[in-house]
């Protein structure tokens, strides 16, 4: 299962963060620091994009200046949760159109409710992009 | 919602009046605060403006003002997202929520999401908020209240709220059906004992025609039968059912909803296995209906991409852990193969991660991608170079040790030093488990010492300088091979640490050895260059305090071992002298101690004598004496046998014989040495007699040592007696008996290894002669001269371990034996206590004794080397000589 969700930039300034296990306030910030230390200077070409945290997995990637991360447990599918990742961004990205990092940062509210979407409770929800997108739609509607 | 703020904001601008009034009261919307903290130029700018904004939102909190409360938790939401405290916005979003406007509602769950966990008081506040909602008509709505249930729910709540999620997993929506399922699975993750609620439920869905749905119900399926045990031969049943799912995903074409680059569903095909994986195990029936999907699946499924990897692997998980075909297994093995061919580093990646934990059950399927394995050690990701290290220890075994670490010491020269540490730990466990020989073994330990010798761990090091000293046929190269190494390289610690000890403790054999080629150029070592080596090493800019310890004692020594050489013994007390003003205090203690010690020309020679090997201990892992040509013929792992060096590989007997000549030299040179001619003798015992070999194994079939004292009294016929002539034998309920004062003939003198051949077996106990007194049997261990020594060993019952053994000395010439020392040595598993000689002359006729006390764990063969030196009658000139000897089994 999925512990945590965390979208930093890469100064680490973090634009989502989803915990699905209770941290306290300070272990947040605490976890965010070091999650960004440990990626920022992973090189993109030469490096797995798997990196060994605490008794956890973090796998990411970098979609040009941010850093989708996602906590795992040690024995979860790794492939699969990069998958994950990927569809994740490409729900965003068909949703504000050419996602940027601004997007996320003055509509951040509704990255999380596309978030909820897609994860729920640590859990992929929903694997059809159609399905998440016409739904946030609606919901727009009713805003 | 944005809508929302754009008309706030009009209205701010329409109205000055207003937007004044909301200015005082902090910014005006979201957007604005987004935008003033982006402009902050420093970051104690940000926080003091953050700080004013938060007072301001919770001023309008006390205010109780509804309409600005949307946009104020919008604000909070955003400052706590930049890390700073939020807490007091937590009634305000629960005052969100019950407001039935959308909108509010749902950033009022947004806020509950983001500033409380299960741990939270005030989530209990949330719970009835939660359950009107969930029963609210607009699915929306429930949608929003099922996510965030699932999210935080604690275990109160879960069990508040358990009905009605059971109720909406039964919905006609999808919508509220998948996140239903997730609640459930939330449910059964914090109170296992609510899983019987929705275990039809979850049957039902498994069916389900959705994939969201189905993929969720499968997530809690899986939380099911992780839960329970009784659920989980229950959810066996559903295997024809996800076996059918996977099937029609693996074999339909292409379907637009659900396609990531060419493949169905690959979550839902993921999420399926890993049920399949938790049926399958330890059961061969579920593990047996899954075979053929699983091949179909490994066989159709496209590794080009990503995505088909993660199924793929998803997929040789589930094989390895059910009970799945042999052909199916050696498939998976061969699949992750394959990813190690894989450009991608993080197929690579998962690859050896997955080897590593298959490398235990499967070694030889393994085997097979060695090369593809060696070759990782050299990628350019560091953690993939870290996995395959890993892995290739797991691969070691005895048949490819040589190919393997010579491997691994190709990639010690370019390894990052993070890993220098770990591997000349396991290069060193490695060639100590599964070293062919001897020879090759230490070669290796050298060859980690240059190549890493700041990386090395003392245990592997003392590890190493035991295996030198219980290796006596190779000391002399070993000590050579280290000399030039320390000639040529000061900068490796280990191997500086390890070369001055060895050619401390063996600095005689490094002379006699003669010439040696180093580097193609022959030298010839002279006291004068090992004393210029140890003094550079002293000067050199790599010493540190625990070199120059080591220093001054390996200087100490060879003080002693250049007996003929008195310049460079000047030299050395000369190099000592150097240090006794030192500021370290251990340095400046020893070169005190030793320059004093040295001056005592008494006992300086006894002091500083050769170590006995030390005994043999596990290092880590394995054995250091584990040897492999003689281990078969072995039942006890008595480190006296190797001390008597007979697991000498034949091969080494050529170049065991300088050192031969160098102990028979010392055995004459009239040093009161015994250690060091167990050393020497060791040598000449392992090469010249058979018997003595072939002596041990026979002799150490013993049981306990009270067993063979019974049989030897059997042997004897007669029964045990107190002793009456035991006045210098501290245990006084010892039994002792026969004195053999006749003997019978003399033991073979040059070979002395001879005499402990002779006495190790029964038959050379001599037939009980006129003096014979009831008891124990006396066993002669010595004859020679006029001097006949006899040795009785007694035990005590109550003390089984412990064996009194009283040597006698008697006159059998007609001259009187003077000045008798008796010396005597046991292996170092045992224990000894000796007591002076009754009288050191020995009248002709008359009988001496000595007592001894011999500690040896139960069931040990007493093991002793004697040393004995007299004079004969009047004769100035003492002789000395010595012998072996081993309690005989009866």
């Amino acid at each position: 299962m999925i512990r945590f969700i965390l979208v930093q930039n890469r100064q680490g300034k973090s634009r989502l963060s989803k915990f699905y296990v209770p941290y306290d306030d300070d272990e947040k910030v605490r976890l965010k620091g070091e999650v960004h230390r440990l990626i920022a200077p992973r090189d993109q070409k030469y490096q797995s994009n798997f990196v060994e945290y605490r008794n956890y997995k973090v796998v990411y990637r970098r979609y040009a200046g941010l850093f989708f991360c996602v906590c795992v447990d040690a024995n979860d599918n790794e492939l699969a949760y990069l998958e994950a990742i990927h569809l994740f961004v490409e729900v965003l990205d068909a949703f504000f159109g050419n996602v940027c990092e601004l997007d996320l940062v003055f509509n951040f509210y509704k990255v999380y409710a596309i978030l909820d979407e897609v994860f729920l409770a640590g859990e992929i929800e929903e694997t059809s992009k159609s399905a998440v997108l016409s739904r946030l739609d609606y919901l727009e509607k009713l805003d | 919602m944005s809508s929302f703020f754009q008309k706030q904001q009009q209205v701010a601008a329409l109205d000055p009046r207003l937007g004044g009034l909301m200015a005082s009261a902090g910014l005006y919307n979201l957007k604005a605060l987004i935008k003033a903290i982006r402009s902050c130029k420093t970051l104690a700018d940000e926080r003091s403006l953050i700080q004013k904004e938060s007072a301001a939102i919770r001023t309008a909190f006390k205010d109780e003002d509804p309409f600005s409360r949307h946009n104020n938790i919008a604000k909070l939401l955003y400052i706590h997202m930049l890390g700073y405290p939020a807490h007091f916005g937590q009634i305000e979003c629960l005052k969100l929520v019950a407001t039935p406007r959308f909108t509010d509602k749902r950033l009022g769950y947004l806020g509950i999401m983001l500033l409380l966990d299960e741990n939270t008081e005030v989530l209990t506040l949330v719970t009835n908020g939660l359950k009107n909602d969930m029963n609210h008509s607009n699915m929306y709505v429930v949608g929003l209240a099922l996510c965030t249930f699932a999210n935080i729910a604690s275990e109160e709540m879960s069990r508040d709220l358990c009905n009605e999620i059971e109720k909406l997993m039964g919905s006609s929506n999808t919508y509220i059906r998948r996140k239903a399922a997730i609640c459930a699975m939330r449910i059964v993750r914090k109170v296992p004992d609510l899983l019987d609620h929705f275990s039809d439920r979850t049957k039902q869905l498994l069916s389900d025609k959705n994939h969201g749905v189905l993929l969720c119900a499968v997530t809690l399926a899986i939380e099911i039968c992780k839960a329970d045990e009784e659920a989980l031969s229950e959810y066996r049943k559903a295997v024809p059912l996800l076996v059918r799912h996977l099937k029609a995903l693996v074999t339909t074409g292409y379907s637009p909803e659900h396609d990531v680059s060419g493949i169905t569903d690959p979550f839902l095909q993921v999420k399926i296995l890993r049920l399949l994986r938790i049926l399958g195990k330890d059961h061969p029936q579920a593990s047996e209906a899954m075979n053929d999907i699983l091949a179909q699946v490994a066989t159709n499924t496209e590794a080009s991409k990503n995505v088909g990897n993660a199924i793929l692997y998803e997929t040789v998980l589930t094989v390895l852990e059910i009970e799945a075909e042999n052909g199916l297994r050696v498939m998976a093995i061969n699949i992750l193969g394959k990813f190690l061919g894989n450009r991608d580093n993080n197929i690579r990646y998962v690859a050896l991660n997955t080897l590593n934990k298959v490398v235990a059950m499967d070694t030889n399927a393994v085997q097979r991608h060695r090369n593809i394995i060696l070759d990782c050690l050299r990628d350019g990701d560091i953690s993939i170079r870290r996995r395959a290290l890993e892995l290739s220890y797991a691969l070691i075994n005895e048949s490819n040790v040589r190919v393997l670490t010579r491997e691994l010491l190709s990639f010690l020269e370019v390894a990052d030093n993070e890993f220098k540490l770990g591997m000349t730990t396991q290069i060193c466990l490695a060639a100590e488990k599964f070293a062919p020989n001897k020879r090759w073994h230490i070669d290796t330990v050298l060859r980690v010492l240059k190549l890493a010798g700041n990386y090395v761990r003392e245990e592997v090091l003392s590890a190493f300088v035991r295996l030198v000293a219980h290796t006596p046929e190779l000391q002399a190269y070993t000590v050579q091979k280290l000399f030039s190494a320390l000639h040529a390289d000061f900068s490796q610690e280990s191997l500086t640490l390890a070369a001055v000890w060895v050619i401390g403790e063996f600095g005689e054999v490094l002379l006699q050895g003669g010439n040696f080629e180093d580097e193609e150029l022959v030298r010839e070592v002279q006291a004068k260059d090992v004393v210029d080596l140890l003094s550079s090493v002293l000067d050199s800019p790599y010493v540190n305090e625990h070199i120059r310890q080591f220093v001054l004692t390996a200087l100490a020594k060879l003080c002693t071992r250049f007996q003929n050489d008195p310049a460079q013994q000047a030299r050395i007390e000369q190099l000592l002298t150097k240090f006794d003003q030192s500021i370290e205090v251990e340095i400046q203690q020893r070169a005190v101690e030793y320059v004093n010690l040295l001056r005592r020309k008494d006992i300086r020679d006894g002091v500083l004598e050769s170590m006995p090997p030390p005994e043999i201990r596990q290092t880590v892992l394995g054995t250091v004496s584990e040897s492999k040509p003689v281990g078969s013929t072995r039942s006890d792992k008595d480190s006296l046998l190797d001390l008597m060096g007979d697991e000498m590989p034949s091969g080494t007997n050529a170049q065991a014989s300088p050192l031969n000549g160098g102990g028979a030299a010392r055995v004459q040179q009239s040093t009161h040495d015994l250690l060091a001619d167990i050393f020497g003798a060791s040598d000449s015992l392992a090469s010249s007699t058979p018997a003595g070999i072939q002596a041990t194994p026979a002799a150490s079939k013993a049981k306990s040592s009270v067993n063979d004292i019974l049989g030897l009294f059997g042997d004897s016929g007669s029964s045990p007696a107190p002793s009456s002539t035991a006045a210098p034998v501290s245990n006084n309920s010892s039994s002792f008996g026969g004195l053999d004062l006749l003997g019978g003939d003399a033991v073979p003198p040059p070979p002395l290894v001879g005499a402990a051949a002779a006495t190790a077996s029964p038959s050379s106990a001599q037939p009980p002669s006129t003096t014979q007194a009831p008891g124990a049997k006396a066993h002669t261990a010595y004859e020679k001269n006029g001097l006949l020594i006899t040795l009785t060993p007694t035990v005590n019952p109550a003390r089984p371990d412990i064996t009194n053994v009283t040597a006698r000395f008697t006159a059998t010439g007609s001259s009187e034996i003077r000045s008798i020392n008796f010396q005597a040595a046991v292996p170092k598993s045992q224990k000894l206590q000796m007591q002076a000689i009754s009288k050191p002359d020995v009248a002709p006729g008359s009988t001496e004794t000595q007592a001894m006390r011999v500690m040896a764990p139960n069931g040990a063969q007493i093991r002793l080397r004697l040393r004995i030196s007299y004079a004969i009658g009047e004769a100035v000139q003492a002789i000395q000589d010595q012998v072996d000897w081993s309690q005989p089994t009866a």
